[in-house]
C-alpha cells in the first residue's frame, strides 16, 4: 500500500489531464469565480469542465476535489452554496471548505458529501480539528503551515481524522486564512476575493538601471540589471527596518519537503499536496511526475532524489519552511 | 441615532510593554477612561505571558473596582502543548469571567458556554455568525477587512441571534500572524533566542518600503498596519446599522483621550470633523486609515484631502 496519497493542483482541464497522467491520486480544482482561493483571470473550471475532469479522472481510478475555500460574502452567499451543490452533483469526491457557515450548509444539505477542511481555516491544534470533525463530520484537515514535523506527529497522535500537508510549491509565511496584507495594499484579499497580491494591481517601473516592482502604490522590491525580477507577492518583498533592507517576512522561495518523506510518514500524514493551481500544464506534469517518482521509490525502500525539482522552484531556491524549527 | 447605547471596548495590549508600564496603563484606564469593557491577556506571543502574569490580579481588581467589565483573551495561535495547556487553563479557571476566543481551539474548549469571539476568528457572513451564536457567542469582534456592506448585513441578523457586534475604530490593524518572529528576524535573531527584542517597539517596529515609505508595523509574530485605523466619520453609520461596540486598540498614545473622544462621538456631543482633527494629532506621526470600511485598500484614508 502506498505511504501517501498525492494531491495535485489543476487550473484547467488540460492541467487536470496532465496531473492524472503524471501520477496524481487526486486532483483539486476550483470554479471560475470568487469561491476559491486561486481566483485568477483565465483560470479554473466551469461546471461542464468539472464534469469532464471527473470523468477523465474516474476512468483512470483517480479522484477530483473541489476547493470552495474563500469566505462567503455577508448578504451574498449564493455563489458559495451553488458551488457546493454543483461540486456534489458533478461527481467531486470531496469539497475543501474553510468557512464555518459553509461547512454547516454542506453538512446539512449534502450529508453524503465528503468534507475536507481547507488550509485557509488554519486549524492548528487538536481541539480546533476535533470541533470541525464533531460539528460537520470533516474527514480530513489540510494543515496550516505553522507546524513543525514534530508538531504534526503529536497532533496526529491526538486526532482521528486524516491529515494532508503541503509538500511542494509556493508557501505563505503567515498563517493561511488569517492574513489581510494583500487587501491592505490592494483592497483584494485571499479570504474575500480568492486572490493575494493580484496581477491587476502589479506594475513594473524602470528607474535608471533598476527595475521596480510595485503592488498598489507600494514598492515591493527593486532589482539590479543582473538580478531576476520576482513577482511582487507582498510577503516576499524586500523592505526596510531600521533603514536596513531585507526579505523581512520570507525570501522568494518555494517549499520542497520531498526529502522529509520518512519523517512525514512517521508523523502519520495521510496525503501530500502540491500547491499551484495557477501553473501551466507543463509545470504540473513535471512536478507531479517528479513527486510520483520520489513517492514510488520511497515506497519500495529505494533511495530517491529530492532535488530534481530545484530547477522549477521560485527564485531557484527551496526550503522546508515551517516544517523545521530553524525557520522560525 | 440608535436607541441602544454604544459601548466602548478596550482591546488587549498587543505589544510587549514593560510589565510595570502595562500595569500602570490599566490602572489609569480603570481610573480615567470611559470604556465599558476591557479585554485583558497576551494574545500574540506565549513567550511574553510570564512577564504580565503577576500583575493580572491587581489589574483585574482595579478595572472591576472601577465598574469595567473584564473579559479574558485567548491567544491567536496555540500550536505547542504548552500553548494549548495555557488555553485549557484559561478556560477552566476563568470562573465568572467571560473569555474572548481568538482561535477555534478555544471555541472548542469553551464547549458552548457563553463567550466572546475576537477579531482573529473569521466571521465573514451571517451563517457563520449564526453558528457562532448557537455555540454560545454573545459578542463578536469582526475582522478588520470587512466592508460597510458586509458589516450592515451582519448587523441586520445579529439581534435575532442574540449576539452583539463590535468593530475596531482605533489603532493599528492586525493584518497577519505567523509562527516566525519578524522582530527577531529583523535583528538577526531566532525566535527561540529572541532576547524579547520586541520590547523595544511599544507600538510596533516600522516596516518601510525600499523607497522609505511607511508601510507596515511588526510586533513579534504579528504584522499590523502602519496606519492607525481611525473610524471617526463612520461612527454614526456603525451605530445606525446596529454595531453595538466600538473597539479601541491600545497604543502608547493617550488612550484616555482616545476613549473620551469616541465616547463623545458616540454620544453625539462631539462632531466627526473635530474628532478627526484630534485623532490625527493623537496618531501622528502615523496616518489614519479607513479604507476597508469603504471597500477600498485598507491603507486608504478617504477623508484625507
Amino acid at each position: 500500500m502506498a505511504s501517501f496519497e498525492l494531491i495535485c493542483p489543476a487550473g484547467t482541464l488540460a492541467a487536470l489531464r496532465a496531473a492524472v497522467d503524471a501520477g496524481a491520486d487526486s486532483v483539486y480544482v476550483g470554479f471560475r469565480d470568487e469561491t476559491n482561493a486561486r481566483n485568477f483571470p483565465g483560470l479554473n473550471f466551469s461546471r461542464t469542465e468539472l464534469r469532464q475532469g471527473v470523468e477523465y479522472a474516474r476512468a483512470r481510478g483517480k479522484q477530483v476535489f473541489v476547493a470552495i475555500n474563500t469566505y462567503p460574502t455577508a448578504g451574498n452567499a449564493g455563489a458559495w452554496h451553488r458551488a457546493v451543490d454543483d461540486a456534489a452533483d458533478n461527481g467531486a469526491s470531496a469539497v475543501i471548505l474553510a468557512d464555518l457557515g459553509l461547512l454547516d450548509y454542506a453538512a446539512r444539505s449534502r450529508p453524503k458529501l465528503r468534507l475536507h477542511l481547507s488550509v485557509q481555516a488554519s486549524a492548528a491544534n487538536p481541539e480546533a480539528i476535533g470541533l470541525y470533525r464533531d460539528a460537520f463530520g470533516v474527514r480530513r484537515v489540510v494543515l496550516p503551515r505553522v507546524l513543525t514535523i514534530n508538531d504534526i506527529a503529536k497532533l496526529n497522535a491526538e486526532i482521528d481524522i486524516e491529515t494532508e500537508v503541503f509538500v511542494f510549491g509556493g508557501m505563505c509565511p503567515m498563517a493561511e486564512g488569517r492574513c489581510s496584507l494583500s487587501s491592505y495594499a490592494t483592497g483584494r484579499s485571499p479570504n474575500r476575493n480568492g486572490v493575494c497580491s493580484p496581477a491587476s494591481h502589479v506594475r513594473y517601473e524602470t528607474r535608471g538601471s533598476k527595475l521596480v516592482s510595485r503592488l498598489g502604490t507600494f514598492t515591493i522590491n527593486t532589482f539590479d540589471e543582473d538580478e531576476p525580477a520576482g513577482y511582487p507577492t507582498l510577503c516576499k518583498g524586500r523592505f526596510k527596518t531600521h533603514d536596513k533592507p531585507s526579505y523581512l517576512f520570507e525570501e522568494p522561495t518555494s517549499l520542497n519537503a520531498l526529502h522529509l518523506l520518512p519523517d512525514l510518514k512517521a508523523a502519520g500524514v495521510k496525503a501530500l499536496k502540491i500547491e499551484g493551481r495557477q501553473r501551466g500544464k507543463a509545470y504540473i506534469a513535471e512536478v507531479v511526475a517528479a513527486c510520483r517518482l520520489a513517492l514510488d521509490r520511497f515506497d519500495r525502500g529505494l533511495p530517491y532524489d529530492a532535488t530534481t525539482l530545484d530547477r522549477v522552484t521560485e527564485g531557484g531556491k527551496d526550503t522546508a519552511g515551517a516544517y523545521g524549527r530553524a525557520w522560525r | 441615532m440608535s436607541a441602544v447605547r454604544t459601548d466602548l471596548t478596550l482591546g488587549p495590549v498587543l505589544f510587549n510593554w514593560a510589565p510595570g508600564d502595562w500595569r500602570d496603563f490599566y490602572f489609569r484606564i480603570a481610573d480615567e477612561a470611559p470604556v465599558d469593557t476591557v479585554i485583558v491577556g497576551e494574545v500574540v506571543c506565549s513567550k511574553r505571558t510570564p512577564f504580565f502574569a503577576e500583575h493580572i490580579p491587581a489589574v483585574v481588581e482595579r478595572l472591576q473596582g472601577a465598574g469595567k467589565e473584564v473579559v479574558l483573551a485567548s491567544p491567536i495561535l496555540a500550536t505547542t502543548e504548552r500553548e494549548r495547556d495555557a488555553v485549557r487553563e484559561l478556560v477552566t479557571s476563568a470562573g465568572d469571567f467571560l473569555i474572548e476566543a481568538n482561535d477555534m481551539g478555544c471555541v472548542a474548549l469553551l464547549g458552548g458556554r457563553p463567550h466572546w469571539v475576537g477579531p482573529f476568528v473569521n466571521v465573514y457572513n451571517e451563517a457563520t455568525l449564526a453558528w457562532m451564536a448557537k455555540r454560545g457567542a454573545r459578542s463578536v469582534s469582526l475582522a478588520g477587512e470587512l466592508t460597510s456592506t458586509a458589516l450592515a448585513a451582519l448587523a441586520a441578523t445579529a439581534p435575532a441571534l442574540g449576539v452583539d457586534l463590535e468593530v475596531q475604530v482605533f489603532g493599528r490593524l492586525p493584518l497577519a500572524i505567523s509562527v516566525r518572529c519578524y522582530h527577531a528576524r529583523a535583528h538577526g535573531l531566532h525566535k527561540d533566542n529572541c532576547r524579547y527584542i520586541c520590547n523595544e517597539d511599544p507600538d510596533g517596529l516600522t516596516v518601510d518600503t525600499l523607497d522609505g515609505e511607511d508601510f507596515l508595523s511588526v510586533n513579534g509574530l504579528q504584522t499590523l498596519s502602519h496606519t492607525y485605523v481611525g473610524l471617526t466619520g463612520e461612527v454614526a453609520g456603525l451605530q445606525a446599522m446596529g454595531i453595538r461596540r466600538l473597539r479601541l486598540s491600545p497604543h502608547t498614545a493617550d488612550m484616555v483621550a482616545v476613549a473620551r473622544l469616541f465616547r463623545d462621538l458616540a454620544d453625539g456631543v462631539l462632531g466627526p470633523a473635530e474628532a478627526r482633527t484630534r485623532l490625527l494629532a493623537i496618531a501622528a506621526p502615523a496616518k489614519l486609515s479607513n479604507g476597508f470600511f469603504h471597500d477600498r485598500e485598507g491603507v486608504i484614508d478617504t477623508a484625507a484631502p
